[in-house]
């Protein structure tokens, strides 16, 4: 399949990009294209126009301040993969890139248009939920900042605006005495996931959360009082239901595994 | 020789231009003026067609049935007794009978302005109850494929040896309702075409991604109405085959019939969306199976009912009915039973023409036989190899007439079991399952075996009587006047390595070194008729031809050498590159340099035919040659979530004289990988309307590299006693077994629980949720 016929443009500045998006309908935004691309092959989506943010500087942009790092759109899984990017969780984020499809999509694939796409699977959402991180947005009503666990509101349904681009997503800083654990269930290597289980332990910060991706809607978060090490799959599955989560045995189990597993590996460290 | 003929491990010769991405496929081919086609296809599984819109401004660049003038529907009919012939239009006419079957053509520059064409067409369907199961499609009142038909039946068969003594005489029976997912196959390269009309030659020339050129040009000649020397077909590179290319195309038809129409050249390039939708064809099989053993678990009978998803038509050549027509032979397996009942059900349902994907009917049949064997060993109480051991037909019975009548060659059945049992560390496997693992994983060991039968010829297939019959098999052999070797075959190499193995036959005869050998393949113009690559024949038809036309090839180069050498004929021969005689020697190559450039120097009796020659070949006996396997597989399960780990893989191999064992170990890898595939992840869903369900690869999963555990290969070499030079065919194998001997290891793994797996893929869903059947039932126990 071949896209339909769509406009092309390639700003140069986020304030340009912005105008376009606010000035023509339809107007689609295009980071890495290894979700939008396929979607206009197979015209799923045809839309008027593609605005090209890949040139953006502004985009590319990592800053760092004391207490989080800042990570541009436009920066792909592989440069976080390849550690060229500052790791605020002691090489947790290396970890995650690495499991995300494989090297051909991660060299183009961006990190706000895995955040922007809002697919309950992929694995940035869930972990960066876990982290607490945040999105900066950018339009023609000026920026804002939303926390990534109301950024997704379902699936493939941001809080984003038509004439809104993600500008950076940032995350905290966290103590050395953390302990992450990410565990993807699926079913070969390179695939999205059927259950994602994050772990995040910083007793420095005082931060204990567990996060159930690749569910049908957002990821859960749970905050649990217990230590990660005595939760059982049976009471993981109990904890899931109890939030809210409905799934049938096989998919809850699986979650619950996902989940106990990223427990006992973060245990482990 | 010098060690670089037949039996040596060569590296292959084309991978010079594949590995270097020189390789030229249709896709790669570029003609001047030529445009791009794009099908609009079904959206719908079964509905009438009430009418098709097209704006007029793009009525010229778009076709439908009606404006096919002269062309006839696709049939592959067949001579068993029952068969309900289907009739396959080009672009469909008044009815779809699946989704993604073609409806219109649409023309343009480029392929995405010819989607762009497909957007604008709006067809008004009629829909009908969609037959998406082919059980529910066999029932009396379901709706009907081809309404004049009165049932959905392409064809019933059956068999029966005696069946009902069995009940008297087994002491243990099981039986099993077993079933395999729809696949598409799925080449690197898609399905492509392109069609031009050369007036010059006035010649339609067809170059399309084939396995069987010379069968794709009859098939258009007879639709088409044109001679079939007025139509050359080309098969270039292509990316793989396994039975998706062995077939007559609309698509081929379709342009074909437009080039010379329009007076353009036209190219159509499958994509994978296609491939997934269209393309999902092969391997649906449903089996109730009884096994009956007795007291010492000795197999004594089976009966068995089998239905196979034949999808809407009967596609070209190999007809509806190649798989059920076959499953009643391939059941008995490798073993020597008194008592057999099969029917077989070639079931019409609205989905893709049903094609034979590497293996043909044997994978799904080696999984239903080979995991009841393992059932009914349990139910008596024995190591399932125990009654393998029991119940496989013995050396000294060789060669041996079985129970459907399929006479193996030659071969050493127990004895690859038992390589294969040692192999894999059977003991050992056993021990770590008495101990437990540590990440509460359940470890399993299985096994399977088959025997492939290829190369089988005229006398299996007249029988069946489909649009064409294998007979003999020719190469044309000829030296170049600078001394090289050109060999010219009908069969086509996609991956198997025949532009290195028949260059192997050849050196062992003539000893041309390989750099000057050239094999010819994939053009009708320039080969010999051949009914093409399928059924592991090219090695044991195309090699034979190879070796017959080399030895009279060189039977005239010792005659003008003999001249040369001034010594007698009969004290000559060709020893390494040269033609020897007591008191000297002469290199082949100088004699084709004397035949073509001194003409002068040639004995006065010389064979006018000069070294130029076509030679046939056909097997001593033609109902096929049988190499054959013995499959290990050791794999960890994890109950909870299901997910299966392949620890251990084994083969044990008898494919006859082997040719290039290194590439005879690719080809086994290869297969493998597929068998892996079938056993754990492909699978073509539907819905209740008919809709495939998996139209890209995140959702139709292949396994990849990772998935691939290493397969570790043992060979045992038995001679065919009827090919040329004891070879068998080994194309398919990889890709038979792997279903059955991993499903087995599962349910070893599974026992304790009283779980068992019995539909492929066996998915961990599948798993968890046999599971947790199995667990109420163990409580309760
Ligand atoms: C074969 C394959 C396997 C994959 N496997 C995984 C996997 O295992 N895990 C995983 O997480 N992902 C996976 N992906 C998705 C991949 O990570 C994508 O890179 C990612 O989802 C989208 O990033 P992108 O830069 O390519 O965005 P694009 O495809 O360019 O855009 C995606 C969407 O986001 C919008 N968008 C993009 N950037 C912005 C922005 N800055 N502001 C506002 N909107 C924006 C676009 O308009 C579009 O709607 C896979 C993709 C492929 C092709």
């Amino acid at each position: 399949m071949k896209p339909a016929p769509f406009a092309y443009e390639r700003p140069a500045t986020l304030s340009e990009a912005v105008r376009i998006l606010a000035d023509v309908p339809g107007a689609k935004v295009l980071a890495g294209g290894q979700t939008l691309g396929p979607m206009l092959n197979l015209r799923l989506a045809q839309p008027e126009m593609i605005v090209d943010i890949g040139r953006i500087p502004e985009l590319a942009e990592v800053t760092e301040t004391a207490g989080a790092i800042s990570i541009g759109a436009t920066v792909t899984h592989a440069a976080i993969e390849d550690g060229r990017v500052s790791d605020p969780a002691g090489g947790f984020l290396r970890r995650v890139a690495k499991g995300i499809a494989y090297r051909a999509v991660r060299t183009r694939g961006t990190i706000g248009g895995s955040l922007a796409h809002a697919d309950p699977a992929a694995d940035w959402l869930s972990a960066l939920t876990a982290l607490g991180a945040e999105v900066v947005l950018s339009g023609s009503h000026g920026s804002r900042t939303v926390v990534l666990a109301e950024f997704a509101r379902g699936a493939m349904q941001a809080d984003i605006a038509a004439d809104e681009i993600v500008v950076a997503v940032r995350v905290p800083k966290f103590s050395r005495a953390s302990r992450f654990a990410y565990h993807k269930i699926c079913r070969k290597t390179g695939e999205f996931a059927e259950a994602i289980g994050v772990a995040v332990d910083d007793p420095e910060r005082g931060v204990r959360r567990l996060v159930a991706g690749a569910t049908e809607g957002r990821p859960i978060v749970l905050n649990l009082e217990r230590d990660l090490i005595s939760l059982s799959v049976a009471a993981l599955e109990e904890a899931l239901s109890a939030s809210g989560y409905v799934a049938d045995a096989y998919v809850l189990k699986l979650h619950a595994v996902a989940l106990h597993r990223a427990c006992q590996e973060a245990s482990a460290l | 020789m010098t060690g670089q003929g037949i039996g040596a491990r060569l590296l292959r010769k084309e991978d010079e231009r594949y590995m270097r991405g020189r390789g030229q496929y249709v896709g790669d081919i570029r003609l001047p003026g030529m445009q791009e086609v794009a099908f609009l296809r079904s959206p719908l599984a079964h509905a009438r067609i009430k009418a098709i819109h097209i704006p007029d401004r793009i009525r010229d660049r778009v076709f439908i049935a009606a404006d096919l003038d002269g062309v006839a529907a696709i049939r592959a009919d067949t001579a068993l007794p029952g068969f309900k012939s289907s009739v396959q239009p080009v672009l469909a006419t008044d009815k779809v009978r699946y989704v993604g079957e073609t409806v219109a053509m649409c023309i343009a520059p480029t392929r995405a302005e010819a989607e762009d064409l497909a957007a604008e067409i709006d067809v008004e369907f009629d829909a009908l109850p969609a037959l998406h199961d082919m059980l529910a499609a066999r029932n009396a009142g379901a709706a009907l494929v081809h309404e004049h038909w009165g049932d959905n039946l392409f064809l019933p068969t059956s068999t029966d040896v005696d069946f009902e003594a069995v009940k008297a005489k087994a002491a243990f029976s099981v039986t099993r309702e077993l079933r395999t997912a729809r696949q598409a196959m799925c080449p690197l390269e898609g399905r492509g075409v392109i069609a031009e009309w050369n007036s010059r030659l006035e010649q339609l020339v067809v170059t399309s991604s084939t396995q069987q050129p010379h069968i794709v040009r009859s098939g258009l000649a007879e639709c088409l109405a044109i001679d079939e020397g007025s139509i050359r077909v080309v098969a270039p590179d292509v990316g793989g085959g396994f039975g998706y290319k062995g077939i007559l195309l609309p698509e081929e038809v379709a342009l074909a019939w437009a080039t010379r129409k329009l007076g353009v050249p036209l190219r159509w390039l499958e994509d994978r969306r296609e491939n997934l939708i269209a393309g999902a064809d092969c391997r649906e099989h449903h089996y109730i199976l009884t096994a009956y053993a007795d007291r010492d678990g000795r197999l004594l009978g089976l009966d068995c009912e089998a239905t196979v998803d034949s999808g809407a038509y009967s596609a070209y050549p190999f007809s509806a009915c190649l798989e059920a027509g076959q499953i009643g032979s391939i059941l008995p397996g490798l073993y020597d039973f008194p008592h057999y009942r099969c029917r077989t059900y070639s079931v019409a349902t609205n989905k893709p023409p049903i094609l034979p994907y590497r293996g043909v009917a044997r994978t799904g049949v080696c999984f239903a036989l080979e995991v009841t064997l393992d059932a009914l060993a349990r139910e008596v109480g024995i190591e399932p190899n125990a009654l393998r051991f029991n119940s496989l037909v013995q050396p000294e019975q060789m060669p041996f007439d079985n129970i459907a009548k399929r006479h193996f060659d030659s071969g050493n059945y127990p004895d690859a079991l038992r390589q294969a049992v040692e192999a894999i560390g059977f003991d050992k496997v056993r021990d770590r399952q008495t101990q437990g693992e540590a990440d509460g994983r359940r470890i399993g060991i299985g096994f399977s075996m088959y025997a492939e039968q290829a190369g089988h010829g005229t006398s299996v297939y007249a029988a069946w009587g489909i649009p064409f019959v294998p007979g003999y098999e020719q190469c044309q052999a000829r030296f170049t006047p600078d001394g090289g070797l050109e060999l010219r075959i009908g069969a086509h190499s996609h991956g198997q390595g025949l532009e290195t193995t028949l260059s192997q036959v050849a050196h062992s005869i003539l000893g041309v070194p390989h750099e000057r050998i050239k094999v010819v393949h994939g053009d009708t113009a320039e080969t010999p008729y051949s009914t093409g690559t399928w059924g592991s024949r090219c090695m044991i038809m195309s090699g034979g031809a190879v070796a017959t036309a080399c030895e009279e090839l060189g039977e005239r180069v010792l005659a003008i050498g003999a001249k040369l050498l001034q010594a007698r004929r009969e004290d000559v021969r060709i020893e390494g590159a040269d033609v020897v005689s007591p008191s000297g020697k002469v290199a082949v190559a100088e004699v084709a340099r004397t035949w073509y450039r001194r003409p002068q120097d040639l004995p006065p009796d010389v064979n006018p035919g000069g070294l130029e020659l076509t030679a046939g070949y056909k097997a001593k006996r033609d109902t096929g040659t049988f190499s054959y396997a013995a499959h290990a597989a050791v794999v960890a399960v994890e109950p909870d979530t299901g997910e299966v780990e392949i620890l251990d893989y084994v083969v044990v191999e008898d494919g006859g004289v082997l040719v290039n064992p290194m590439i005879v170990d690719g080809q086994i890898i290869g297969g493998c990988a597929q068998g892996i595939g079938t056993a754990l992840y492909e699978e073509m869903p539907y819905d209740a309307q008919g809709q495939p369900l998996a139209s890209t690869l995140s959702d139709y999963m292949l396994p990849g590299p990772t998935e691939v555990p290493e397969i570790r290969i043992l060979h045992t070499e038995t001679p065919s006693p009827y090919t040329r030079f004891g070879q068998k065919g080994i194309g398919e194998g990889g890709a038979i077994a792997p279903p059955a001997a991993i499903t087995n290891a599962i349910n070893d793994a599974l026992k304790d629980i009283g779980a068992e797996l019995v539909v492929s893929p066996i998915s961990p869903r599948r798993i968890a949720e046999a599971i947790a059947r199995a667990k109420p039932k163990a409580a309760a126990a």
